[in-house]
């Protein structure tokens, strides 16, 4: 097999490919922050003129509570009555199973065809 | 016999690009121990306990063991390739001798964004901690901004200086944040006299039942995170294929026990709604505990935890920068190393406003998520990378330095394991999941049709092996 000869690349070639990668990097994992779509969906379900009893809260819990600051049940109603949403749908299930096994299916067959002239190349000219 | 012998010290595989300076042979064992833990003990102090608040006391304890055995799958697997493929870049370079350029490429991208987003995690607690220190003293409003920027610049200038300095004292500092969690589990615990834990009144059933144990996952992989940056410092220990599989194993165990300790302590002083979003959880435990001294010694612990992590990610975020550009897979400026302290210096700077980046502008649950991620996809190359490894190089093909037993055993839990983790982030970041494999996605399509044209083909493979079976 013939010996490949990559071009040589500029200055400016390799700044461009590094601000490329980093728009990509950065933009990628802020868009679902802009978007406000990151994070897990909560449900918070607090009963009016909350107690410590309606809270679930027995006396050692009110106890820790009190010392981690919550004078009475109103200011910690908010933190225990919060629970996180689970549900989801099947469909977006499969989506992001057909995304993960995808990537990987691209990727491996893509990374193959690269292996076999890196081995090639190493190996025959030896 | 085997035919190749990469035990051997004639094979060493320094400077393997035929570089005239390569990076400093000077780490022993504990290193590579204080690295691997030094990253991860911070994991331990803060991140954990969101797996508390997913599934309640009991699910974060299931997970904690299960994340264990998936990174005790990790850590065997890593221990025999990285025994054989002792070079800078850890699981970049196992994959590019492995499985394939993209491939490594991909993998050199996983390690950096997920020590990257490591760090800023780090970087994010130490603000909250000086805070929350600020606020018990009478002083609120304390800006956060300048501690975490201080912070890892700090860390930065220390890695730029050397590796020896730099990982000397990660080595000290974790050791103090690991002998803090060993005195607060002694002090409180009934075995040994104490009298504040209080399992029995604040332990309750699983609120999600046995759906939010598998949503405790996610954040159960928090416990263990980074351990496998062991094999980054490869090209700088002294004895690869004996150091790196001690340092690594003895990492792991190291963090099962201190995991466990720590969920101990912490559900049995604090109710788990509060104990599932706090952002301080063992200083938290110090302060319930009614112990000056220990809330004392806690704070420095997390503090020390939080700036051994932060050091470690930047140590092993620029190797795997470095070992891109000096491959061209990145550009080739970065593949620089300093002509006097011997550090991949430009990577190491190139990659600080990142982390500031997102250290000043994320929260802090989306910045473990995109670090958890990062590493996700990482742990289901591994099994695919050593199924490959030893099909392509049998046993007696190649002497390792460690050989992981019960093959292919370890390799179908890893992956098993991972399909649950991927679930457990579906269930509460499904957004962010799918938007970082379509950015994988994309930066895979750009390497495979622009940047690889800039790459030699058989340069990357620095390795003295024989020809891969098949090939």
């Amino acid at each position: 097999m013939a010996k490949y000869t990559p071009p040589v690349q500029g200055k400016l070639g390799q700044m461009i490919d590094v601000v490329v990668l980093l728009v990509m990097t950065i933009g990628s994992l802020y868009i679902p922050l802009w978007l406000g779509l990151a994070g897990s969906a909560h449900e918070s379900n607090v009963p009016e003129n909350p107690t410590w009893e309606s809270l679930g809260q027995n006396a050692v819990m009110v106890e820790k509570w009190n010392q981690l600051g919550y004078a009475d049940a109103a200011s910690a109603a908010e933190l225990i009555s919060s629970r996180f949403d689970y549900s989801f749908s099947i469909s977006s299930l499969l989506v992001m199973i057909v995304v993960i096994v995808g990537y990987y299916a691209i990727m491996l067959r893509f990374s193959e065809k690269e292996y076999r002239e890196v081995i090639a190349e190493k190996f025959n000219q030896s | 016999m085997s035919d190749f012998d990469i035990t051997s010290k004639e094979i060493d595989g320094m400077a393997p690009h035929g570089t005239k300076v390569g990076l400093l042979r000077v780490l022993g064992p504990a290193h590579v121990w204080a690295l691997g833990v030094g990253i991860v003990l911070v994991g331990e102090y803060m991140g954990w306990n969101f797996a508390v608040g997913k599934g309640g006391a009991f699910a974060a304890l299931i997970a904690c063991w299960f994340a264990g055995l998936l990174y005790t799958c990790v850590a065997m697997i890593d221990s025999e390739v990285t025994s054989t493929v002792a070079a800078a870049g850890g699981q970049y370079t196992q994959a590019k001798h492995i499985v394939g350029p993209l491939m490594a490429f991909n993998v050199g991208l996983y390690l950096v964004f997920a020590y990257t987003m490591l760090e800023a995690a780090n970087a994010i607690t130490v603000g909250f901690l000086i805070d929350t220190v600020a606020v018990m003293s009478g002083h609120e409003g304390l800006d956060q901004r300048p501690f975490i920027v201080l912070a890892i610049m700090f860390l930065a200038w220390l890695n730029y200086r050397g590796v020896l300095a730099t990982l000397t004292f990660s080595l000290v500092i974790t050791a103090i944040a690991f002998s803090a969690i060993i005195i607060l589990f002694l002090a409180t615990s009934p075995v040994f006299g104490g009298d504040v834990l209080r399992h029995e009144a604040l332990m309750t059933d699983l609120p999600y039942g046995w759906l939010g144990v598998l949503a405790a996952m996610h954040f159960g992989l928090w416990y263990y995170l980074g351990i496998e940056g062991t094999t980054q410092a490869a090209e700088e220990v002294r004895s690869p294929a004996r150091a790196l599989p001690f340092g690594t194993l003895a990492g792991i165990m190291t963090l099962l026990i201190a995991a466990t300790l720590t969920w101990y302590v912490c559900v049995g002083l604090m109710p788990w709604e509060y104990l599932g979003q706090a952002g301080v959880p063992l200083f938290d435990a110090a302060r319930m505990s009614g112990s000056t001294g220990l809330m004392v010694l806690l704070g420095i612990g997390t503090l020390f935890a939080t700036l051994a992590s932060a050091n470690g990610c930047i140590n092993d975020a620029s190797r795997a920068w470095f070992a891109m550009g000096r491959d061209h897979y990145l550009p080739s400026w970065f593949g620089a190393v300093h002509p006097v302290y011997r550090t991949p210096y430009r990577s190491i700077i190139f990659l600080v406003p990142i982390a500031l980046i997102f250290a000043l502008g994320a929260p802090l649950d989306q910045v473990i998520t995109f670090s958890i991620l990062s590493g996700l996809l990482e742990y289901t190359f591994m099994p695919i990378n050593v199924i490959l490894f030893r099909r392509k190089w049998p046993l007696h093909a190649i002497k390792r330095g460690y050989e992981h037993p019960f093959h292919p055993i370890p390799a179908i839990v890893l992956l098993s394991l991972c399909g649950v983790a991927y679930f457990a982030v579906f269930l509460g970041y499904g957004t962010q999941l799918v938007a970082m494999i379509a950015f994988y996605i994309t930066v895979s399509l750009w390497f495979h049709f622009w940047r690889y044209r800039f790459v030699r083909r058989a340069a990357q493979f620095t390795m003295p092996w024989p020809r891969p079976q098949g090939y």
